[in-house]
């Protein structure tokens, strides 16, 4: 006698996604990207028309296009700076992404040192970094290092904390299985407590991603001050000085890009890291 | 009332034909509560056992001493043969599979957790999952699989390091009836192809009495064995002894012993 599946349970299994897709994404998709796409370009068209209608002054206010025509021209200075706050916000994200990794499972191993550590986290969270900048700009030499810093301590806590929350909430009754067949502490942490940190760890990231680029910013803002910088914090104060405002909007745009460009590959990431399994990347089923 | 202590002097084995025993377990947990109290069970070899009664009766506290998840306050629980790793199977009441990995690392966990090599592990999960009827969803996620199937995955899991001992605890609360009766029947077919001594805690009358060659009653407050009866139909058993008069008086008995526990 063999045992075979009932189609009582087979119908009951869920039903994959198939929606009807055109050019490779379903409706729900192009509508995503559609919709705000659209309010993006009725508003701009609203400006360009206010600043024509009531003729107001570039130095005042630029239209989008006065804005788009001086980031053609200023490319050549704002790519440099962009590359630098690239540079600086991706190097902050990985050491906070590595670090937080690291201590979350150091904090996971002894709740000693997760008890006497994990304090001294919120008090570097909680600290407003622009007033520990200006130290930190002092102390280190290196102005990128001590930007790298800055973005850092901004970027490490949410990628800390979510994880060591994650890697505590490993379901009881898997960790009892593990228990049941003697598993040793490293293939509890490798198979079971990881795995289930991995949606907290990758949450934190996408958090931590445009807090990167704020630290980094913030704190050449703080640097700037001292002529010091050269990244796009620095070239919008200097727009600033010099009373060129479409510059300064062009390289609020390239702020505004990086940021939407670094939630878009964190969001990537982590729906190409959980589409089997996990709820947040799975679509609305009907 | 006195606790013996942990250690309790050696006594007679019960003879070669039993798995498992307790002998005077008592399991009082650290908030105060007195889950069970002086239970003697001794699980013959090859035999299917019922847990059977109200919630709060310590049920699924002795499965979880017997698994040696939690051990007994006072008391012995001694496993023949000592016990290795991968000689008890254990099955939830949820189907508690790890949602990151497809059907078919579930079933390779025990053996990959007990250092088997991944193509020896491949292959018994595979056979495994066939054998509960889930052949060809080797590569589904759990996410993929209906109540019924997830069960099925769970089932396939705990027999992979073909145990000794089977536990499982209300394994099919949680589906519906059509569907458990036919995990029943399979449960029971993997029962005789496998031969391993199966303890099954469950709330229906019904299904301790389908199921189970014994059925131990539990009451409540504190936990503690109040009877313990033969349900003496042969195997295999199916539709036919779903219906039988001989059927309906098992659970007439078992209904009111179970009755008689909620009243003392």
């Amino acid at each position: 006698m063999t045992v075979l599946l009932s189609a009582n349970e087979a119908a009951d299994a869920p039903l994959q996604d198939r929606a009807p897709r055109h050019f490779g994404l379903t409706a729900e998709a192009w509508l995503r990207i559609i919709a705000p796409t659209l309010i993006g370009l009725l508003a701009l068209a609203g400006w360009e028309a206010l600043v024509r209608i009531n003729e107001i002054p570039p130095y005042l206010l630029p239209g989008p296009v006065t804005v788009f025509e001086t980031l053609i021209r200023e490319w050549p200075s704002l790519s440099v700076s962009l590359l630098i706050t690239l540079q600086i916000t991706f190097a902050a994200l990985a050491v906070a992404a590595v670090l937080g990794l690291a201590l979350a499972v150091l904090f996971a191993q002894s709740r000693i040192i997760e008890l006497s550590l994990f304090p001294y986290a919120v008090i570097l969270q909680v600290t407003p970094v622009v007033a520990i900048a200006p130290l930190i700009i002092i102390w280190v030499d290196d102005i990128r290092i001590a930007l790298l810093i800055c973005a850092w301590i901004v970027a490490f806590f949410p990628i800390l904390s979510n994880t060591t929350l994650g890697l505590n909430s490993a379901d009881q009754n898997l960790a009892d299985l593990f228990r049941l067949y003697r598993a040793s502490r490293w293939q509890v942490l490798r198979h079971l407590r990881l795995p289930t940190a991995m949606p907290y760890f990758l949450a934190g990231l996408r958090i931590s991603g445009g807090l990167a680029l704020i630290g980094a910013i913030v704190a050449e803002f703080v640097a700037g001050t001292g002529g010091r910088a050269s990244g796009l914090a620095y070239r919008i104060l200097e727009a600033g000085y010099q009373l060129q405002i479409p510059k300064m909007f062009a390289a609020l745009v390239l702020v505004s890009l990086t940021g939407i460009a670094i939630f878009l590959a964190m969001s990537l990431i982590s729906h190409l890291a959980l589409r089997h399994w996990h709820e947040s990347a799975m679509k609305e089923r009907r | 009332m006195p606790e013996a202590p942990p250690i309790a002097p050696v006594t007679e084995p019960r003879g070669p034909a039993s798995v498992i025993s307790l002998e005077g377990v008592t399991k009082r947990y650290a908030n105060g509560t007195l889950a069970v109290r002086g239970v003697d069970l001794s699980v013959a070899r090859g035999d299917f056992v019922s847990l059977l009664g109200p919630s709060g009766c310590g049920k699924s506290t002795v499965l979880r001493m017997m698994a040696g998840l939690i051990p007994p306050s006072s008391g012995r629980v001694e496993m023949a043969g000592g016990g290795e790793t991968g000689d008890i199977g254990f099955v939830f009441q949820e189907p508690t599979l790890m949602p990151w990995s497809s059907a078919l690392r579930n079933v390779m966990l025990p053996l990959r957790l007990g250092g088997v090599g991944r193509q020896t592990a491949e292959r018994r999960a595979r056979d495994a999952l066939a054998s509960v009827g889930l052949a060809g969803f080797e590569d589904s996620y759990p996410r993929a699989l209906s109540g019924g199937m997830k069960m099925r995955v769970s089932i396939a899991r705990a027999l992979v390091t073909k145990p000794r001992l089977l536990l499982m605890d209300e394994p099919f609360a949680a589906l519906d009836e059509i569907t458990r009766h036919k995990l029943n029947n399979d449960l029971l077919t993997l029962w005789q192809a496998e031969r391993f001594t199966a303890v099954f805690v469950t709330h229906s009358v019904f299904e301790s009495v389908y199921l189970s060659r014994r059925v131990v009653v539990m009451a409540a407050r504190p936990g503690r064995v109040v009877e313990d009866l033969a349900v003496d139909a042969p195997y295999p058993r199916g539709e036919a002894f779903r219906t039988s008069a001989d059927y309906a008086a098992h659970c007439r008995e078992i209904s009111s012993a179970l009755h008689r526990a909620m009243e003392e």
